[in-house]
């Protein structure tokens, strides 16, 4: 399945190591957090680049010790009408400063991309034949934001306010 | 009435273009139905019984003139010449085409209209009173804020996949026409200590499956947290409510699994936890702004009286009546809000064909400040007419057959579309809310009987509301046959009440007969004619109310 990021299909990088897995000396590695909470200390001081999968009932909170060593957060829709995590990139992003990549995976339909892009993913698999032009085009779907969440859009009364800054400077 | 500005406008533009891609994807074949359902719901597109529903935004209840005339041109293009009112101040049409919803959502979008989030599991249309601005009671008008709520929750993207659906209602008149207690979230606008507006926050009401009175989670929280609360609320409720059973996800299931006070205290702490950057602080020169748009009309300075309404309610028993009952007072000397009354015998409480709608939207213009509300009660307000213009009102009114006067009375049925419409629906309506409203086709009996909400549902999911009417009556199917139970005792105001069932079901043609029954019940154990209905079954209790609805049996 296509691997995008930013809105470009990149190859995916990462291997998922499973629960009691033997750690690879190096390269980037994806463990869940059950398994990141028992061995964080070995994970963390390996050679690895490290990405944790969280259950989208899981408390991103868990690792926010560690949050800045970790590159990878993937995130998870069962279906895609389950929104949990949305609220928990938001949290990492917005709360908790997250500046690794936040990646989709599940039921990734291309109707939920710019709601993702706008809660602070910036990677998603997505089973469509031509996924970046489908990325750019839901990316752009709507020109405004009415609400700040964890993308760069800002939110429509900014904008008005600075226009009316503008307008009495005038 | 708010009005767009460059950014409203692009927004409900850019989503009618992107519901067109949708269902351009859909009808061929590239989008699953499957698929395609969460996306039409959040635009209020439903499959019915019969064909395809668009459900409309009103957002808190208020048109004016071109707007309804709008609904009046779509209803007569699209549709077959009517529109139906509902209890969440929308507007319903029932028989457009999938193919023709796009042209209807940019015929919408020309008058600043949108069907955005009407249905899904999304913040619905927020709701308000129907006298917002008019009424005598209200600490402040509760729309800028409504219109603020609207805007941070549309297409609001950590909030647009919940459990499930969630609506949000405002009020601040000390009489709660909005019925907030029975809101997944109801803001009641009050003063605190130190005489500053704020809102009460109340969480976990609702009807349906399993009905609750919301509870007071917060009891005042500022202007300026308001949206910022909300969201904690919202984060909550998204991350916790459950998701295993559609039936028992909404908002209020949460809240009494949890209980009030632990949902209370996460809440709370997920709000402290809020950094400033992740806070709503909307410039005061924003609410400003959207503030001015709900500035009271130019009313003109008038005394109380008026020699012209004095003579028009003297002048005839029937025009006597309607102003006593279809009549609000209003905050401006000299001037009323006129209640038009939408239900007719045959149709559906709600519905109004698009010559009334256009009739309305006449009188709106030329005695009315161009303001016209719909009220939850399914009928439709003309929240600001002149005393003096009151004769013309009704004498055009009469003419289009909008001039029932058991505005709140015994006629002034609350249903939903029943089986006639609904594929969610056990049993009809629309008939047995007809045949209840023969009941007090007699108009010296309706006023005789006075306030009396009645309300019906075809089914659990309680569209209807019956479980805050006075009586309450609900649809259940029982082996292929239609029955009707029977609650008394709710009520959807400040005083907020579930009913409870009666008992065994009734057929049909026995839920009439029965309601007389009740009524003449009624009347001879009430104290006096001041005690209402509701008010003397909650001295009296069940027992004789009961015991003559089953009286035939």
């Amino acid at each position: 399945m296509p691997l995008l990021r930013l809105g470009r299909i990149e190859d995916d990088v990462w291997t998922p190591v499973g629960e009691a897995q033997e750690l690879p000396e190096r390269g980037a590695i994806l463990v869940s957090l059950s398994r990141f909470t028992a061995d964080h200390e070995r994970l963390l001081a390996g050679n690895c680049a490290l990405g944790v999968s969280l259950a989208n009932t899981d408390n991103p909170a868990d690792i926010l010790p560690w949050i800045s060593r970790i590159s990878l957060i993937v995130l998870e829709f069962p279906k895609y009408t389950d929104g949990r995590a949305f609220s928990q990139a938001q949290l990492l992003r917005r709360r908790y400063g997250y500046a690794g990549e936040i990646r989709a995976t599940g039921q990734v339909l291309r109707d939920q991309l710019r709601l993702m892009i706008r809660t602070g993913f910036d990677a998603m698999l997505i089973d469509e034949a031509d996924a970046e032009a489908v990325y750019q085009l839901s990316a752009a779907e709507l020109s405004e934001a009415y609400q700040a969440a964890s993308d760069s859009s800002e939110a429509v009364f900014i904008k008005r306010q600075r226009a009316r800054e503008v307008s009495a400077d005038q | 009435m708010y009005r767009y500005d460059e950014f409203d406008e692009v927004l409900v533009r850019d989503r009618a273009r992107q519901f067109r891609g949708q269902v351009d994807r859909r009808l061929k074949g590239e989008l699953r139905e499957e698929h395609f359902k969460p996306l039409r719901l959040q635009n209020g597109v439903y499959l019915q019984l019969h064909a395809y529903m668009l459900r409309v935004a009103i957002p808190y209840g208020q048109l004016n003139a071109s707007k309804l005339r709008q609904l009046a041109d779509i209803a007569d293009r699209f549709d077959k010449g009517y529109g139906h009112f509902t209890t969440r101040q929308n507007v319903q049409f029932n028989w457009i085409r999938l193919a023709d919803m796009p042209d209807v959502l940019d015929m919408l979008a020309d008058v600043e209209m949108h069907a955005i989030q009407t249905s899904g599991n999304c913040i619905r249309n927020v709701t308000s009173d129907h006298l917002a601005g008019a009424n005598r009671d209200e600490i402040e008008d509760p729309r800028p804020w409504c219109e603020i709520i609207r805007q941070w929750s549309t297409f609001h993207p950590e909030f647009s996949s919940l459990p499930r659906k969630f609506k949000i209602a405002v009020t601040a008149g000390a009489t709660d026409r909005a019925a907030v207690r029975v809101h997944d979230i109801g803001l009641h606008m009050k003063r605190n200590a130190d005489g500053n507006v704020g809102f009460e926050v109340i969480v976990g009401g609702g009807l349906g499956r399993t009905p609750f009175v919301g509870v007071t989670i917060r009891d005042w929280v500022s202007k300026e947290d308001l949206l910022s609360y909300l969201e904690a609320n919202m984060r909550v409720y998204n991350r916790y409510g459950r998701r295993d059973n559609k039936y028992k996800a909404r908002i209020k299931i949460l809240v009494t699994e949890l209980g009030p006070d632990i949902y209370r205290r996460q809440v709370e702490e997920e709000f402290a936890a809020q950094r400033s950057a992740e806070k709503i602080a909307l410039p005061q020169a924003e609410i400003d702004r959207i503030a001015a748009y709900f500035a009271p009309p130019a009313f003109e300075e008038l005394p109380d009286a008026s020699p012209v309404f004095e003579a028009f309610r003297s002048e005839a028993r029937d025009q006597a009546r309607w102003a006593r009952n279809n009549l609000r007072a209003h905050r401006a000397p000299g001037y009323a809000s006129v209640h038009i009354v939408l239900k007719q015998q045959g149709a559906a409480p709600g519905d109004a064909t698009s010559g009334q709608m256009r009739i309305v939207a006449d009188l709106a213009e030329r005695y009315g400040f161009d303001d016209v509300r719909v009220a939850h009660e399914q009928d439709l307000v003309l929240p600001h007419v002149k005393l003096d213009d009151i004769p013309a009102v009704y004498d055009s009114l009469k003419r289009a057959g909008l001039h029932a006067s058991g505005a709140g009375l015994g006629s002034d049925v609350i249903a939903c579309p029943g089986l006639d419409y609904c594929n969610l629906s056990n049993a009809r309506s629309i008939s047995v809310a007809n045949e209840v409203q023969a009941v007090f086709a007699d108009p010296d009996f309706e006023d005789e009987v006075g306030p009396l909400h009645i309300n019906v549902s075809g089914c659990i999911n309680a569209c209807g509301h019956h479980h805050v009417g006075h009586i309450g009556i609900l649809g259940v199917d029982k082996k292929g046959e239609e029955f009707y139970q029977v609650l008394f005792g709710g009520r959807a105001d400040e005083k907020a009440a579930i009913g409870a069932i009666q008992g065994p079901g009734l057929r049909h043609e026995e839920v009439a007969p029965a309601i007389q029954r009740v009524i003449d019940a009624y009347l001879a154990l009430r104290r006096d004619s001041s005690e209402t209905f509701i008010d003397a079954f909650s001295r009296i209790g069940q027992g004789p109310f009961r015991e003559a609805l089953y009286a035939a049996s």
